[in-house]
């Protein structure tokens, strides 16, 4: 099992391909992704965004924070419209660019669904990245099926909690039989770029769930994201973990254990959550956890 | 050479000729043997292209939206319920100002399912800002799609070229099917000024502000009038390599009509052998065959109608609350006139339902016997309390 630090610590590069004037919440954890992302792919990089966050934190017209070519597309199309420029650029025989389509967890849980189920069906060469704040935020945080059971959202107020569980995407990618499926979070920065320097190489489809706090929608302070999205691995709420060709690693595994109920208490969206509902969450954690280190152990 | 194809062989032709690069598109009735064809041009190398073989028309049309992006000719074509699953897509893909072509087999819209031919489909993406051709016959078709990239490429808009189903696309006709050099020497290759490139990297698509938003509309409707202008210079080179020409409208006998018929798509065909008839009576009676819709080709249609007594409208298509679509525009476009014409309008045909030469010698003769026409379209061969044809209006 690949521990934090048998990681290469080269990986940091001087490089910028985000330059700063985005328009990012402050403590923005997709924003920070990005960054890192690109430090991970280099600039023969395209990045297709459907609607979600990342329309507006790139800049309005003239502005564009990215210096790698960038195409926005409606909400429902971002991995079939990569697999169209994938196509253009194998035609053009450009084949080592990447085609990155970054969308949001209400872009690829819910409208989104149906295309990169599509793409990765047909195992397009194009990378996939949903960056998950676990709702809609930039239409105000409601509820999408990436949201996590307990938490309040503007359509799950007071009396009208989120019951049902998060869609388990990353479950949803491997029934595809998709090549590369990891997990990332922005608290474990040199997994991150390791992660996107790895995609470039592999053929076929790439899919990266990436967990990215959101202060506004989270109900944190804007200091607090990289501490909370460390939380939510600590307390194997998001385990840190990749699936190449169906081989299991753990790349993250929390020395010390951490209780749902504290990665909970760190923020003010789940503070309606009844006890029953957060030890069922516990029991759900803690089942997955092992199911995953089973996963893992596996030859 | 000359062949006798299918309408729809003659799209999967017309792309193949056009070196298509990548297509994309999601199998509907009629539209399938479009891209069966094509599937098996792209398997047998014949067509050097990728298929993206999508999971709905919605993707089928984004997918091109992301190839054409990226500098190369796309291709999708659908029918009915697919075009409107499109919509969506087909305002982004003019908004991006992207030169695909797609061809649309008209079809009707459900409930209840009907797979025969009408124009409601396509005529309820009229304001898409697609340039919009309808075809009469397959020759066409296949000229339409050739003729559709180099407008499209000239403009950088995409083009939509309908058809009627299975009048068209299930029916053989003999068809020239130009040599490929000969179309190249008719169709460059495309290489736009701007598209994803990781060497000089742009943004496409963002966010645009209340301040700019309203002059890219702007311009694109200036450019989109410019077709007007453009589409003549296109015509005369595919006349001068092919032979063949196409206005965007035709004149059928229309030296001193009285009455004028106007038509869209094979019921032209049908109303050709009516104008015949009527003429061979003695009967001052012309048609105007309707080709470009998009951009509305006002002034000529003014020209050719403005002297016409009256105007007979052939919609194969219906707007609920409205009326037919096209009658809806003739008459816009005439308006401006001191002396109108008196505007007839007939529904005819919806669902695929039989339009025979004797039904619009029966229209004609309707217009020729009243000064006045009904405020609401008549339904040409509705089924009536009495059974039969007769023209009814509300």
């Amino acid at each position: 099992m690949q521990k934090l630090f048998d990681i290469p610590r080269d990986l940091m590069t001087e490089e910028e391909l985000m330059q700063p004037g985005g328009l990012s919440c402050q403590g923005c954890g997709a924003t920070l992704a990005m960054k890192l992302a690109l430090k991970g792919l280099g600039e023969r990089t395209v990045v297709v965004i459907p609607a979600c966050c990342w329309t507006i934190i790139i800049g309005t017209y003239p502005h564009c924070t990215l210096q790698v070519p960038v195409i926005h597309v409606p909400f429902e199309t971002a991995a079939v419209a990569a697999s169209g420029i994938r196509a253009a650029f194998d035609v053009r025989g450009e084949k080592d660019v990447v085609v990155m389509a970054w969308a949001g967890d209400g872009g690829t849980f819910d409208i989104g669904l149906q295309a990169l189920s599509g793409a990765a069906e047909r195992n397009e060469d194009i990378l996939y990245v949903c960056y998950d704040n676990e709702a809609y935020m930039n239409t105000g945080i409601q509820r999408s099926s990436a949201t996590p059971p307990g938490a309040w959202t503007t359509t799950t107020p007071p009396g009208a909690i989120k019951e049902e569980p998060k869609k388990d995407i990353v479950k949803i990618m491997l029934a595809h039989g998709t090549p590369y499926v990891a997990t990332a979070s922005v608290a474990y920065p040199d997994d991150l770029v390791a992660k996107f320097r790895k995609v470039r190489r592999i053929k076929g489809t790439k899919f990266i769930h990436l967990l990215s706090p959101c202060p506004p929608g989270w109900r944190i302070d804007s200091s607090q994201s990289v501490k909370v999205a460390r939380m939510a691995t600590q307390a194997n709420v998001f385990p840190i973990y990749e699936i190449e060709n169906g081989g299991y690693t753990v790349n993250v595994v929390p020395e010390k254990k951490l209780p749902v109920k504290d990665y909970m208490e760190a923020q003010g969206r789940f503070r309606m959550i009844s006890k029953e509902m957060l030890n069922a969450v516990q029991d759900r954690v803690d089942r997955r956890w092992e199911q995953l280190l089973e996963n893992s152990a596996a030859p | 050479m000359r062949q006798v194809i299918k309408g729809n062989h003659a799209v999967s032709h017309g792309v193949r000729l056009s070196r298509v690069k990548v297509i994309s598109a999601y199998p509907i009735t009629p539209q399938t043997t479009i891209v069966e064809q094509l599937s098996e041009m792209c398997a047998s190398g014949e067509l050097e292209a990728k298929f993206i073989k999508v999971e709905s028309e919605h993707s089928a049309m984004a997918a091109v939206v992301g190839s054409a992006s990226a500098g190369v000719r796309s291709f999708t074509a659908t029918s009915s319920h697919g075009l409107l699953l499109m919509h969506e897509v087909l305002h982004w893909t003019a908004g991006a100002r992207l030169p695909i072509v797609l061809a649309n087999v008209n079809r009707a819209v459900g409930p209840g399912w009907n797979i025969w031919a009408d124009q409601t489909d396509s005529l309820s993406q009229r304001d898409t800002g697609w340039i919009q051709f309808y075809c009469e016959s397959n020759q066409e078709v296949l000229d339409s799609v050739i003729m559709g990239y180099r407008l499209a490429e000239k403009v950088m808009l995409p083009v939509m070229l309908s058809y009627d189903a299975f009048f068209l696309s299930h029916t053989s006709e003999i068809v020239d099917v130009p040599d490929i050099e000969q179309v190249d020497e008719f169709l460059p290759p495309y290489e736009p000024e701007f598209r994803l490139d990781v060497n000089k990297p742009r943004m496409f698509g963002g966010m645009v502000g209340p301040d700019c938003y309203y002059e890219e509309r702007y311009v694109m409707f200036r450019d989109a009038l410019k077709v007007l202008d453009i589409y003549p210079q296109v015509c005369e080179q595919f006349h001068a390599v092919f032979g063949r020409e196409y206005d965007v409208v035709e004149e059928y006998r229309t030296e001193e009509a009285e009455i004028i018929l106007v038509t869209a798509g094979t019921i032209t065909s049908v109303s050709r052998i009516a104008v015949d008839r009527a003429r061979g009576e003695g009967k001052k009676v012309g048609l105007m065959k309707l080709r470009l819709f998009r951009p509305l080709p006002i002034e000529r249609w003014q020209k050719v109608l403005g002297n016409a007594a009256k105007v007979v409208v052939i919609d194969r298509d219906l707007c609920a609350g409205l009326g037919g679509v096209f009658a809806s525009e003739i008459r816009s476009a005439l308006y401006p006139l001191t002396n109108r014409s008196v505007l007839f309008s007939f529904i005819a045909g919806l669902g695929g339902r039989d339009v025979t030469p004797e039904d619009v010698e029966g229209m004609i003769n309707y217009a020729a016997a009243n000064e006045e026409p009904e405020t609401m379209p008549l339904f040409w061969g509705l089924k009536g309390d009495q059974g039969g044809n007769h023209a009814e209006t509300l």
